[in-house]
Formats: structure tokens, sequence, C-alpha cells
């Protein structure tokens, strides 16, 4: 019998002092939807269980005065979807994070969950590698802010220090003619892992592509920013051409395994493939904008 | 290893009970509440029987804490009918054949709700990717969809 | 007692145990608490083939908070060289499968169990169990297992003179498949796979067992039958089936998985040890690795035709995966597949293949769509090779009353033709399609046919009249999805009440006569007709009671609506008496009134089922959906139409996730990888479009309203109208199932 100990701070100091205090045997509670299923399956034995919910900084959204939107890492994605500007803003991420699982599942799970927990297939992911998002991260040692693609380490492990804690995912403010799309490959329709996402998000002037973030995920241990695809997207009017080098760059980033969800040659196609779908799509809206 | 106490309203009702921290809100309801309508058919988020209402937002049962309730509004499948009145959703599931075996039921049900409060007038693509959260086995979901679109169009009809 | 004036049969009526299941009050398996109740759980095999040395428990029963702890020293032994038989399950196996003996045969593989007073100790002390284990090579697909040097499971078991995985055989032969083959203008000759499929059911197996201080033992679970459960419990313990009380809890879907049991001889045992009524049950990931599955299947078909379509030879070599133990459906395809069509020659082989996985259960229609899968798809690659319409094809070649079936008897009326016919001239099947709708999208159209057996066999029922007037029927089966309904409108049709004024309970082992399985698509066929008899002969004892309250004799009494009415002579002569008139004067009148009736049933003609469904294909990604579905059957009689529907839509929809997603996945050790609902991927709502079924009602002249089984034909022609379609789409065939995705796609990168 494990003695497993619940606390539900009111301040993000209290929260950290008692992650810290655990040295290793804690883990943060936000929506739970991956937690209590690797509690169940034995694969964590948390001493300590954090609930982070009651603090306010943890689920609130907030637009800046400078156009940036914050997204407490607790926020679920329901309650972002309720949003009257998110979404518009952030099609993509927000169809990313809506995609985490069931609409019982979207009640609880949070884009700070999805990037601790350190799944390469985590939806949210590579929508907010496209978005350009900075995550604010609170430990011991203070605040700091790092790239969202900073974060993780590897199949279930993150660059978090010791006692940190993702606090919030700050987007960057839109220029005009902006526009971000997320695509995964799934078997069924819903309730699958991904296969391969693939986020992207694009600036376009008169029909020139003038900046361009490419975020693949479920292809590599981690999720990965593929700047080459960027690269290849920036300057062009997303012709057959600079779509087929971006998916060239995209397959190319690839460093897949073989395993009950996909093979490698399958996820390499594949990352191509969304990778022209999610662009078309992430094109339509920037043209919209 | 204590338990701890937990104050929450179940149904309407106030409720208090005790539970081990690491207890899931499912194992609560169907131990010491006895509230046993909600079903556990995977423990890991993927069928929807334990589906639940918090703050009247759909979760899994079996993917919070029982200890988060403190303070929230739990909905159950027991608390769906008014006394001896079923809601249209329940009443239209019988007289449309829209369960067999009835182990999906109360989740599938409570999924159906969730769903029409937040759009009452869903298309048939709409239902199938609201409850795409809750495995039937048995009908293969065709008559669930159509009694779900049906008593949309009944509540709709009784509300204008 | 059957046209289309009924005004029962064939209603939708509300079903009597409806609002129970629409308010969480019904009590399914793991629904029920017992005072004093500890918790069972099972220690299960990390070795996915290993020789068990030795087990030590001490550690275990030493822990606080244990009860009591069992092995396989607890449950009766039936030796390896002598069969004994319940139903056709064989004792060998099954006290072998429910706790492993001299090995351990498949990854979570029970080997021992413990109670205690929590779930979480129970575990606990699971994990303090020591065996000894001799790690054994594993062997887990059927080409493997029938290798020359493959691992042999069964060291006692020999085919042809040597030990084997091949546990059994079954052969089916018609004509000179030789000289069949010889007067064939074309003959196609292809070999498919199928991966095992669970059978899914949403609700894990539990049960809750008390034994009492007497010796008399409760067991509460849900199951396609408590007289299988008190029988097998009854062999597996020693205890006499008359001190084992099996109460039928709702099932929450069984699909053929439930007629077998698991759990209760462990928890009767475990009860008997601990003195304190035990609950155990599963989780989901048990489920999944150590119950069912349906197996997989490895079939070669060979198929001879004439240029005009006639079918002169058929030939099938059919592979069953029985999992660790032996035992797989092969009387499915060697009899199902080609039964439906008038073949002069034909030869048709099971095999029944040993390997390290669980061992399999019945599935709907067990081992027919296997089967269905090969041989319909290579009658529409045939009809395709001679210009033939696939329905044509298979019109041409229907069998007829008075043709001797392939599995033995003579047929009676055959209605394949039928179902054939409402396809080929439905609109879906005269729709035209567009085939390339987008760049990338392709659309395709397939057909497929299915034939299952049906069965009859023993079914008990009570009708009573309550003090009231009104009417309570019990039958032995447990209701899988609407059955209690169907009785009801029979029973009220019969007696001429409002349906509601009909309760239908379902009894226990102790209360109602024998009844066999629910399954093989036989409770409404069976339990219909014994209901029919029983309210027959309570309607005679109205009758006769009216008739002594008039002073004439019975013969002149009629019953009508609900009533009986002085007829002939006396006609008008006395008022109508109700049956709650009746009933209150029951006992002045000679007693209660009711009946039991107990039967062997016969006369359950086969299933015929064609379906038609068109499908579109994201090309690049390999993805299949499903876009449009029609299933015809006969039905015999809809007693109440919503829930034959049911059936077919529900055995449509699990035959498109075998045909497309669902796959049990093996790692290197042997172990299942995805023992989960999240990756053992059932079709979703999502997935699906609406199920158009089309019930043919042609009576089965041998049954008093004429049902004919409707459960497990549905499930038989999916997986090749899907493989057909696909082809349609794609110009390939796939003679792989699941169509996955990454499958689908390597297969359009061949040609590229």
């Amino acid at each position: 019998m494990t003695d497993i100990r619940y606390v539900a701070p009111s301040t993000l100091e209290e929260a950290v002092g008692a992650f810290a205090a655990a040295s290793g045997a804690a883990r943060i509670l936000a929506g739970g939807t991956d937690l209590l299923v690797q509690m169940r399956n034995g694969v964590v034995k948390p001493g300590t269980i954090i609930d982070i919910k009651k603090i306010a900084e943890m689920t609130a959204i907030e637009e800046l005065p400078d156009g940036r939107i914050r997204i407490g890492a607790a926020v679920p994605g329901v309650v972002l979807a309720e949003h009257p500007r998110f979404g518009k803003a952030w099609p993509g991420v927000l169809e990313a994070i809506n995609l985490i699982g069931s609409k019982q599942v979207q009640g609880r799970a949070s884009p700070g969950g999805n990037l601790c927990n350190g799944s390469p297939a985590g939806d949210s992911v590579p929508a907010m590698i496209a978005a350009g998002a900075v995550v604010t991260v609170q430990g011991p040692g203070g605040r700091r802010e790092m790239p969202v693609e900073a974060v993780p380490a590897g199949p279930g492990r993150t660059n978090l220090a010791p006692g940190e804690i993702v606090v919030a995912f700050t987007l960057p403010a839109r220029p005009k003619g902006s526009g971000d799309a997320y695509l995964r490959m799934i078997p069924r329709t819903e309730m699958d892992i991904a296969v391969v996402g693939c986020g992207v998000s694009l600036t376009m002037a008169g029909g020139v592509v003038t900046a361009a973030r490419v975020g693949l995920g479920a292809v590599a241990p981690t999720v990965l920013l593929v700047e080459d695809a960027a690269k290849a997207l920036i300057g062009s009017r997303l012709d057959d051409a600079a779509l087929e080098a971006a998916a060239a760059a995209c397959r190319a980033a690839c460093k897949p395994i073989n395993d009950k969800r996909g093979t490698i040659a399958y996820r390499i196609k594949v990352a191509g493939v969304l990778l022209k779908r999610t662009a078309a799509i992430a094109a339509a809206r920037a043209g919209g904008n | 290893m204590s338990k701890l106490h937990v104050s929450t309203t179940i149904n309407g009702e106030p409720v208090e009970f005790l539970c081990d921290p690491s207890a899931s809100m499912l194992d609560a309801l169907r131990g010491p509440l006895g509230l046993t309508g909600t079903k556990e058919g995977c423990g890991t988020g993927d069928c929807g029987a334990c589906s639940i209402t918090v703050d009247g937002r759909l979760v899994c049962a079996c993917l919070m804490l029982a200890v988060e309730a403190e303070g929230h509004e739990i909905g159950t499948i027991e608390g769906m009918a008014q006394g001896d009145e079923l809601h249209p959703l329940q009443r239209k599931f019988l007289e449309m054949a829209a369960l067999q075996c009835g182990i999906c039921t109360p989740g599938v049900l409570m999924a159906s709700r969730a769903l029409l409060e937040k759009n009452p007038d869903p298309t048939e693509e709409e239902v199938r990717f609201g409850l795409a959260g809750n495995l039937c086995r048995c009908t293969g979901y065709d008559k669930i969809v159509r009694a779900v679109l049906e008593t949309a169009a009944e509540m709709r009809e009784a509300a204008r | 007692m059957n046209d289309m004036t009924n005004k029962w049969i064939g209603a939708r009526t509300i079903r009597p145990d409806g609002a129970d299941k629409v308010t969480g009050r019904a009590q399914y398996s793991a629904d029920t608490t017992m005072p004093g109740m500890i918790w069972g759980k099972l220690l299960r095999s990390p070795h996915a083939h290993a020789r068990i040395r030795s087990i030590d428990t001490s550690k275990a029963e030493a822990l606080p908070g244990v009860k009591a702890v069992v092995t396989q020293k607890d449950i009766v032994e039936f030796a390896l060289d002598k069969s004994v038989m319940l139903g056709i399950q064989d004792m060998r196996w099954m006290c072998r499968n429910v706790m492993a003996r001299e090995k351990a045969l498949f990854h979570g593989h029970p080997i021992a169990a413990v109670a205690a007073i929590s779930e979480e100790v129970a575990a606990h002390a699971c994990s303090l169990i020591e065996v000894d284990y001799e790690v054994l090579p594993h062997v887990i697909e059927i080409e493997d297992a029938i290798k020359p040097d493959a691992p042999i499971l069964h060291e006692w078991n020999q085919f042809e003179g040597k030990p084997s995985n091949i546990a059994g055989t079954m052969v089916l032969k018609a004509g000179d498949i030789e000289k069949g083959f010889a007067e064939a203008d074309i003959v196609v000759e292809r070999t498919f796979t199928t991966r095992p499929v669970h059978q899914g059911y949403i609700e894990p197996h539990a049960c809750t067992v008390s034994y009492a201080a007497d010796g008399r033992v409760t067991i509460w679970s849900s199951s396609q039958g408590q007289f299988m459960v008190r029988a097998m419990t009854s062999l597996l313990t020693g205890i006499p089936q008359s001190n084992i009380r099996a109460i039928p809890a709702e099932i929450g879907g069984g699909f053929g998985a439930k007629t077998i049991i698991y759990l209760e001889p462990v928890a009767v045992m475990l009860s008997k040890k601990s003195g304190r009524p035990v609950k155990m049950v599963m989780t989901r990931e048990e489920v999944q690795r150590a119950t069912g599955p349906a197996p997989g299947s490895l079939s070669t078909v060979k198929i001879g035709a004439k240029k005009d379509g006639t079918i002169v030879a058929a030939q099938g070599t059919f592979y069953l995966q029985a999992g660790g133990l032996p035992g797989s459906p092969l009387r499915g395809p060697v009899g199902c597949s080609f039964a439906a069509y008038a073949i002069p020659n034909v030869l048709s082989v099971g095999y029944d293949v040993v390997s390290n996985r669980s061992k399999v259960a019945a599935y709907r229609a067990p081992g027919a769509p296997h089967g269905a899968f090969a041989a319909e798809c290579v009658i529409d690659e045939i009809a395709q090779a001679l210009g033939l319409d696939p329905l044509d094809m298979r019109l041409k070649n229907s069998a007829k009353a008075g043709d001797k079936a392939i599995y033995g008897p003579t047929f009676g009326a055959v209605t394949f033709k039928e179902t054939i016919e409402a396809i080929k001239h439905h609109p879906h099947y005269r729709a035209p399609l567009d085939k390339a709708p987008r760049p990338g999208v392709k659309r395709g159209r397939g057909v497929a046919s299915g034939f299952w057996y049906n069965a009859g066999g023993e079914s008990s029922v009570q009708v009573n009249i309550t003090e009231d007037g009104n009417v309570v029927v019990t039958t032995g089966h447990p209701d899988v999805g609407g059955s209690r309904a169907s009785i009801a409108n029979v029973v009220a049709e019969l007696i001429g009440v409002d349906h509601a004024r009909v309760n239908v309970m379902i009894g226990d082992t102790q209360t109602i006569g024998f009844s066999n399985l629910t399954g093989g698509s036989r409770v409404t066929f069976a339990s219909a007709m014994v209901a029919t008899a029983a309210t027959e002969k309570v309607i005679g004892q109205l009758k006769e009671r009216a008739a002594k309250i008039w002073g004439i004799e019975a013969e002149a009494v009629k019953w009508e609506d609900g009533m009986a009415l002085p007829a002939g002579d006396n006609a008008g002569k006395f008022p109508p008496l109700s049956l709650k008139e009746l009933a209150a004067k029951a006992n002045e009148m000679g007693g209660p009134i009711g009946n039991q009736t107990q039967l062997n049933t016969t006369g359950a003609d086969p299933g015929y089922a064609t379906h038609c469904v068109d499908v579109e294909v994201d090309v690049d990604l390999g993805i299949v959906r499903v876009l449009r579905y029609t299933a015809a059957q006969d039905v015999g009689r809809a007693l109440h139409p919503g829930y034959v529907e049911g059936q077919i839509q529900g055995g449509v929809v699990q035959g498109i996730g075998w045909a497309l997603s669902e796959e049990y996945l093996y790692d290197a050790k042997g172990r299942v990888d995805n023992a989960s609902f999240l990756d053992y991927r059932m079709p979703v709502c999502s997935d699906v479009p609406m199920i158009e079924p089309i019930m043919i009602e042609i009576p089965n002249p041998k049954h008093p309203q004429g049902v004919r089984g409707v459960g497990e034909a549905p499930i038989v022609p999916p997986l090749a109208a899907i493989a057909n379609a696909v082809h349609d789409a794609l110009g390939k065939r796939f003679y792989a199932l699941p169509m996955s995705p990454p499958r689908v796609s390597a297969r359009m990168d061949e040609a590229n």
C-alpha cells in the first residue's frame, strides 16, 4: 500500500513548494486524463498529487493589450472552446486541443497536461509549436519562459527542472493575413492517438507566405519544429513545388518507430501528406483574415 | 492511509462521503455512494459508460479523483428523470429501441443530454461526433442517433 | 396466430425492462454487493508459454487482510485423456482455462487467486505469490504454429502421428471435387487471412458469490445462460447443481463470449475457503487479454464455374485459431461458407490450431464470417471475370427447397433468393455512384451474402395469471437485446390484453426449468415457441373456468380479446368474462391459473442475408470509410421490429470493425499489445453511417409466429462486402483483414 497525499493549493508558491518538497514523488493534477490512467495501470505511483486547478492563474484566459493571448496551463479544452475570441485567432490550436479524446475528456484535458505528459503524439503540441507559443514555467528558482518546443525531452520526459510547473502558454499577436491549422491521421474518426499530427501557422501577404512555422507530432521521440518545411513555404505562393519541398522536409525530419499505431514507412509518408493538407487549410484561413 | 472527507452536491442533493486520495469519482459513486447506474466499461476514459456531469460539463467519472468533487455539482443518470417522469431522451430511447443490452445507455444518455443542452438543433454529424466518446457494441449507433435527433426536434417543438 | 393484423406481434412496444435500463436502476454483473463481502483478484501469467514448476502462496496468505487463496488444486481436474462435454465445451479445456494446470498457455492465463478485504490488498497479495516458471518458446500465428519445428503447446496432442498444434479437424464433402474442377471453365483460388477480434461487450466479466455454511451457493453474474453458469461451476467445483443458485444479472453484452465462464468457479472456491461472500470484477485489460476473442483465420478457397456463372465445384481449407486450448468453431466456415449455394462438388476442411493466445470464445455466427470472407470474395472475382452481375451470379446458384445441405439435412424453404433480390431491386444498388468524387478520393460498391444455421433447443417458461388478472411470464433466458419485449408481444397477442399488462421476468436456475444458452440466434425462436405453448394452455384453463361458471362445456367457450365468450348454441347467452373476472374467481373455481412448459424446440430454419455497401477511400492515407450500408435478411416474423432491426444494425457495425479496424496485436514476447479500448479500435459513432435494414418477413412454417433467428446472420456478409467494395474503388483485392490505413496505403504503393 502506498500512502498518497492529495493537496490543492490556492497559490503557485504553495504548489511549487509542495512539488519541490516531494522530490520527484509528486505528480501535478490538471485534468487528470493521463494521470488517472497511469495510476490505474500502475505506471505511476505518486506519493503526492498536487491539484493545481484552484490556482487562479492556472485556469485563466487572458487577452494582453499587445494582442497576445495567455492560456492557463490547466484550462480544459471545453472552456477554451467557449471563449469568444480565442478560436477566431487560433483555430488550429483550438482544434488540436479539442481533438484530445472525447467530449468527456475535453471537459478536463488541458494543454499544460498534454505538454507535460511528454507524449510525442500529444495533439496540442504540434499546433502550439506552429503557433510559436511560449511557455511560462515557475519553480523553486523562480519564473522563466521557454519556447514550447523546448519542453519535451523524449517519450514521457520533459526538460523542466525539478519542482518546475508549467503555468501558462502565451501565443503571439496575430498579424493580418495569418491562419493556422492542425490535422492528424488516426484510423478511426475519433478517440485514437495521433499516428501523425501536423500543425501549420502561416502569415501571407498578396498570396505570398511571409512567415511560417510547422510542428510535427508522433514521428520522433519528441514533437518536432520543422524549420526546413517552414523555409520551403516562406516566400512561396504555396505552389505545388513549394508544398512538395515542405512535405519532403517533413518526411526527412521523421525518425519514427514501428508500433501498434503505425509503421515507419506509413508515418513518413503521412507526414508529407498532412503537411500539404494542413498548409492548405492554414492558407485559406490566412486569406480570410 | 487516512480517508478524505468530501462535501459535494449530487443530483441536486448535498452529499458527504469519505474516500481514499487516489479513489476515482467512479469508485466513489459505485462504492460508498451506491450510485451504480454509472457504469465502468474500461476505467481509462475510452468508452464513456461512466459519463457524468460536473457543474454541467460532461466528464468521465473514471478520469476524475473523487476528492475533486468537493464543492462542485455532480450529475449522474440517477438524477436524469424527474421523479417518475422520464427525461424526453429516456422516453425516446425506449420508444425507438435505442438500447439493446443497456450497459452503455446511462453514459449515452448523459452525453446526449449534454450535447442537446449546448446544441438544441444538431445535425446527424454533430450527434455522431458528440457521442464519439461513448462506445456501444450492440446497436450500431443507428437508433441512438435517430433517437437523439428526434428528441431534439420534440424538445424544440415543446419550447416554441 | 400470425398475420399482419396482429395488434402486438410486430408492434414497437416499450420493453418491460426499459425504464430500469434508462434510469440506471438495472442491476448488471458488477452492481451487486453483499454484507461482509470481500474482493477476489487473479494472478495471471506474465509469460506467453511456460511450464509451472511450483506455486508458493505462503507470503500472500500471511498478508494481513487476505482471507483465502486458490490455485489449480482447488479446481476439479478433468484428465486429458477423457472428454467430458457440456454442450460444445470440453471440461478438460475449461478447467485449464479457468486456472492453469501444467502450463501457462498465454500471457494473462490465471495462475492463482486471492480474496481479501479490498481490491488493493488482494492485488498486493497476488504480487506476493511466487511462481517458478520454466519459460518456453511461444508461438502466436497460425502460419508459425503449423510449421514442423513449431513450439508444441500440448505434447500429448498428435496429428498425423506426430506431436502437433493441430488439435482437431472437420471435413464435409459432396460429389467429386476433382471432377467438378475439371468441368469448370474458370477456377479461382485465393488465400485469405483474418485477425482475431474481440466481441467487445462493454460490460467486463464480474460475479458476486456467496458460499453459505450449509454448502449452498448463490451466484450473481451476467452470462448468456444461468444454467450454463450453474452446470459449469458445478463441474469445476464438485458442488451439486441443486445447491447452486445462479441468478442472472442484466447482461451488458456478450455476443457469444458469455457462453462460457471465467470467474465463477474461482469465486466459489474463494468464498468457500474464506466463509465470506466474494466479488470479482475483471478490468478491461483482463477482458481483452484473457477472454474471448473470436479466432483469427487462414483460409484458402477455390471455386470453379461455368461460363454462365454456374458453380460446379468449391473447395475450402480453413485454419482457425483455438487459442491456448483446443476448440475453435470449425463448423462455422466448414459448414456455412458454401451452404446457401447449390454446388454439386464440395470439399470443405477445417483445422483447429492451438497457439499461445487466450482461448477463443463464440462470437456471433462463430466461424461463419471467416469462411464467408473467403468464399464471397472469390465469387465476386469470378463474377467480375465472367462479366456477370455479382447478385445474378448468386441468384443463379442459390440453393432451393429439397436440396441437400452440405452439413447434412435437406433444406425446407430456402429464402436466400429473396434476400438477393431485395438488394438487387433496392434504390441503393441501383443508385449511380460517383467513383472519383474529388482528387485523391475513390468510391466503390460491393455486395456479399451470408448463411447461418440458427438453432432451437431447450427452453422453459412459466405463464401465470396474477390474482388481479394480469400476466407474468418467466423465461429461463437472459435478455441480451429485447427478448423480453418480444415475448411480451406474443403473450399479449395470444391472451388479447394490452402488452403493458404482461410482465416478462427472467428466472434463476432454481426457479425456472432448464433453458439453454442465449446464443446461436435461438432465444426468440425457442422462447416464443414455449411461451405460445404455455399461453395456449393457460387460455385453455381460462375457458374451462368460464365454462364451469356458466355450466356449459369448455368446448363451447371461445377466447377473444382477453375475454371468454359463450360460443356456438350458447352464443350471447352469458355476458363475457374478462381475464380480471376469471382471475378474481380463480380460487373458488379450481385454484391458481398458470402453466409451465418445457420443450426441446426444433424447426429453426437457417438465416440468409445479403448486403450492399458503398465505401470511400482516402487514397493517400489509406483510410476506408463506409458511406452507405443496406442489409437484407429473411427474419421470418419480426415480433418486435425495433429489436430485429437492432440485431441487423449491430451485427453489421461489428462486421465493419472486423473488416477495417479491429485486430489483436502482439509484441515479441507474445503479450497482447493493445489490451484497451484505446488501441483495440471498435467503431465509434462517428465512424459509421445509418445502417438500413431490410426485414423480409417470410414466416417460418415450423414456428407458431413464423420466427426465424436473426442475430447471427448480419455479421456474416460485411467482411466480404466491404472488401469487394474496396476492390471496386481501388481495383485491388484485399485478402487480409483488417483493411487498416497502413495496409491499404502499403498496397497502393506496391503498384507505384
